[in-house]
């Protein structure tokens, strides 16, 4: 797409889809250093995921004003209307994961000092499926690539698929030994956070086709079945 | 470049097909193909020179008028040639009425301006029923309150926002069934121009309405259908929330957001 006339609305929504990239790399980063504090006991590391949550709210609170600055002073139309539109949806989605990485780190720090523990492999198994998707979908923003959010959109079923057994193991776990209850609850929420953190990467996915195409993606996505309580 | 063809089909007001206009030597329209539905607002849009002035003109044969303009292909109105012989182009345009940029009210009487359609072509037996008339249109137009008690003052006297109303008003006198708008805001302030979008958006009940603007906006805002026009042809005709948020061709996509180079 050729420039615009007025070369200063073009610098303006090039800033809008960097201040969203900045977002997107922070929330990246805090959903991985959450993980890696729930794999290596690191209170510390959790501290810092809690404490990291502000920047991204700040960011998404600069865009919101920013898009709205722009809907009010460019009356943008067709795909600058859908690109800001799309900033100001894809920018709450990003807060939500920011969310679901603290809430991490918190339990993270709960966890840590239960006496009892429980296996936490399947919940990082789960956590890296999904930081790759966050990872795809964000490079998918950034290089304006539909096709990319097309395979982030469809892969929330392997999400569902391994949540439902991450969520069987850790009920399994409890029946088995009561004492590790407490545990494994913990990590069913972490686990339920997980899948919904995959849930917005899917969400990202079809805002990012509207942005591009105009339409939502066609045909219903792949669900898989996440009440947990499966046969 | 393919024209992006219109899928959406009701029945037709006015129908162009393969519509060409020439001045003289220069080729204004290329092979314009647009359904315009009765009931509706169409928005005509496109840079200048673009031939979106010039297939208005030719709903009313305005071109007519042009030294030199020759018009082939074809234009109906509810199915007959506006271009046949035997069209009697006085009779067309009292079904076909116009609005123009300036507002050109008759250096007349408020009341004269709106009387003056239907007393040429006789449609008031009496004082009474040319009364009713001009006053009725005056009262469509939004006019009403504002100059019932100054019928007789003139007309170019009132602000450029009544003017324009005021031409309503004598466009709508003479009943017609197509009321063709050439920018008819361009010279007025914003309140004044969000008094005509209203009047536009009653007036579509009672009549099929064309107009040309150059305020994106404006189009957005008034019509439900959009016709782009670039270079004389016909680009993209669409739904209006289509056109401005999901236009499928790159000129159109190009102009309502501001990248023509």
């Amino acid at each position: 797409m050729s420039d615009h006339t007025v070369k200063s609305y073009d610098e303006e929504l090039a800033y809008l889809t960097s201040i969203l990239a900045r977002m997107g790399g922070i929330a990246e980063a805090q959903f991985a250093a959450a993980v890696q504090a729930l794999a290596k006991r690191d209170d510390d590391l959790a501290q810092r995921v809690i404490a990291g949550d502000s920047r991204i709210d700040e960011l998404d609170q600069e865009i919101q004003t920013f898009a709205v600055r722009l809907l009010a002073l460019r009356q943008p139309m067709a795909s600058d209307l859908r690109q800001i539109v799309s900033a100001l949806n894809i920018s709450g989605e990003i807060e939500r994961i920011g969310d679901y990485a603290a809430n991490l780190g918190k339990r993270c720090l709960i966890l840590n000092h239960l006496p009892v523990t429980a296996p936490v492999a399947g919940v990082i198994r789960l956590a890296e499926l999904v930081r790759g998707l966050v990872k795809d979908i964000l490079d998918a923003y950034l290089e304006r690539d539909v096709a990319k959010a097309i395979r982030v959109w469809s892969r929330d079923e392997e999400v569902d698929e391994m949540y439902n057994g991450v969520f069987r193991d850790l009920i399994a776990q409890m029946t088995e030994d009561s004492g590790t209850i407490t545990a494994s609850t913990h990590l069913l929420f972490i686990a339920k956070n997980i899948e919904r953190i995959g849930d917005h990467a899917t969400n990202i996915a079809e805002t990012l086709h509207f942005q591009i195409v105009g339409t939502p993606p066609k045909g219903m996505r792949p669900k898989g079945n996440t009440i947990g309580a499966s046969e | 470049m393919n024209m992006i063809v219109d899928s959406v089909q009701g029945p037709s007001k006015i129908s162009a097909k393969a519509l060409d206009v020439h001045y003289g030597e220069k080729q204004a329209l290329f092979g314009v193909d647009l359904q315009i539905r009765a009931g509706e607002v169409t928005a005509l849009i496109g840079p200048s020179g673009c031939g979106k002035s010039t297939f208005l003109r030719c709903v009313n044969r305005m071109n007519d008028l042009v030294e030199g303009a020759r018009v082939s292909g074809s234009l109906t109105l509810d199915g007959t040639d506006i271009y046949d012989r035997i069209i009697d182009v006085v009779q067309l345009r009292a079904r076909v009425g116009m609005v123009f940029q300036k507002p050109n009210p008759f250096p007349k009487s408020i009341y004269d301006n709106v009387a003056y359609g239907p007393r040429i072509h006789g449609l008031a037996q009496d004082q009474a029923e040319l009364d009713e008339i001009v006053m009725t249109s005056l009262e469509k137009a939004g006019l009403l309150n504002e100059v019932k008690d100054r019928l007789q003052e003139s007309g170019t006297g009132l602000s450029g926002g009544q003017q324009q109303r005021l031409c309503i008003a004598r466009a709508i006198a003479v009943e017609p069934e197509v009321i063709l708008m050439d920018e008819p805001c361009s010279a007025l302030d914003p309140i004044a121009t969000a008094k005509v979008e209203e009047l536009i958006d009653e007036l579509r009940e009672n009549f099929t309405i064309v107009i040309v603007t150059h305020s994106m906006q404006q189009a957005a805002r008034v019509s439900q259908r959009t016709a782009f026009f670039h270079l004389g042809k016909l680009i993209e005709v669409g739904d209006t929330e289509q056109i401005f948020t999901n236009p499928q061709h790159p000129l159109t996509q190009g102009y309502i957001t501001g990248r023509f180079g």
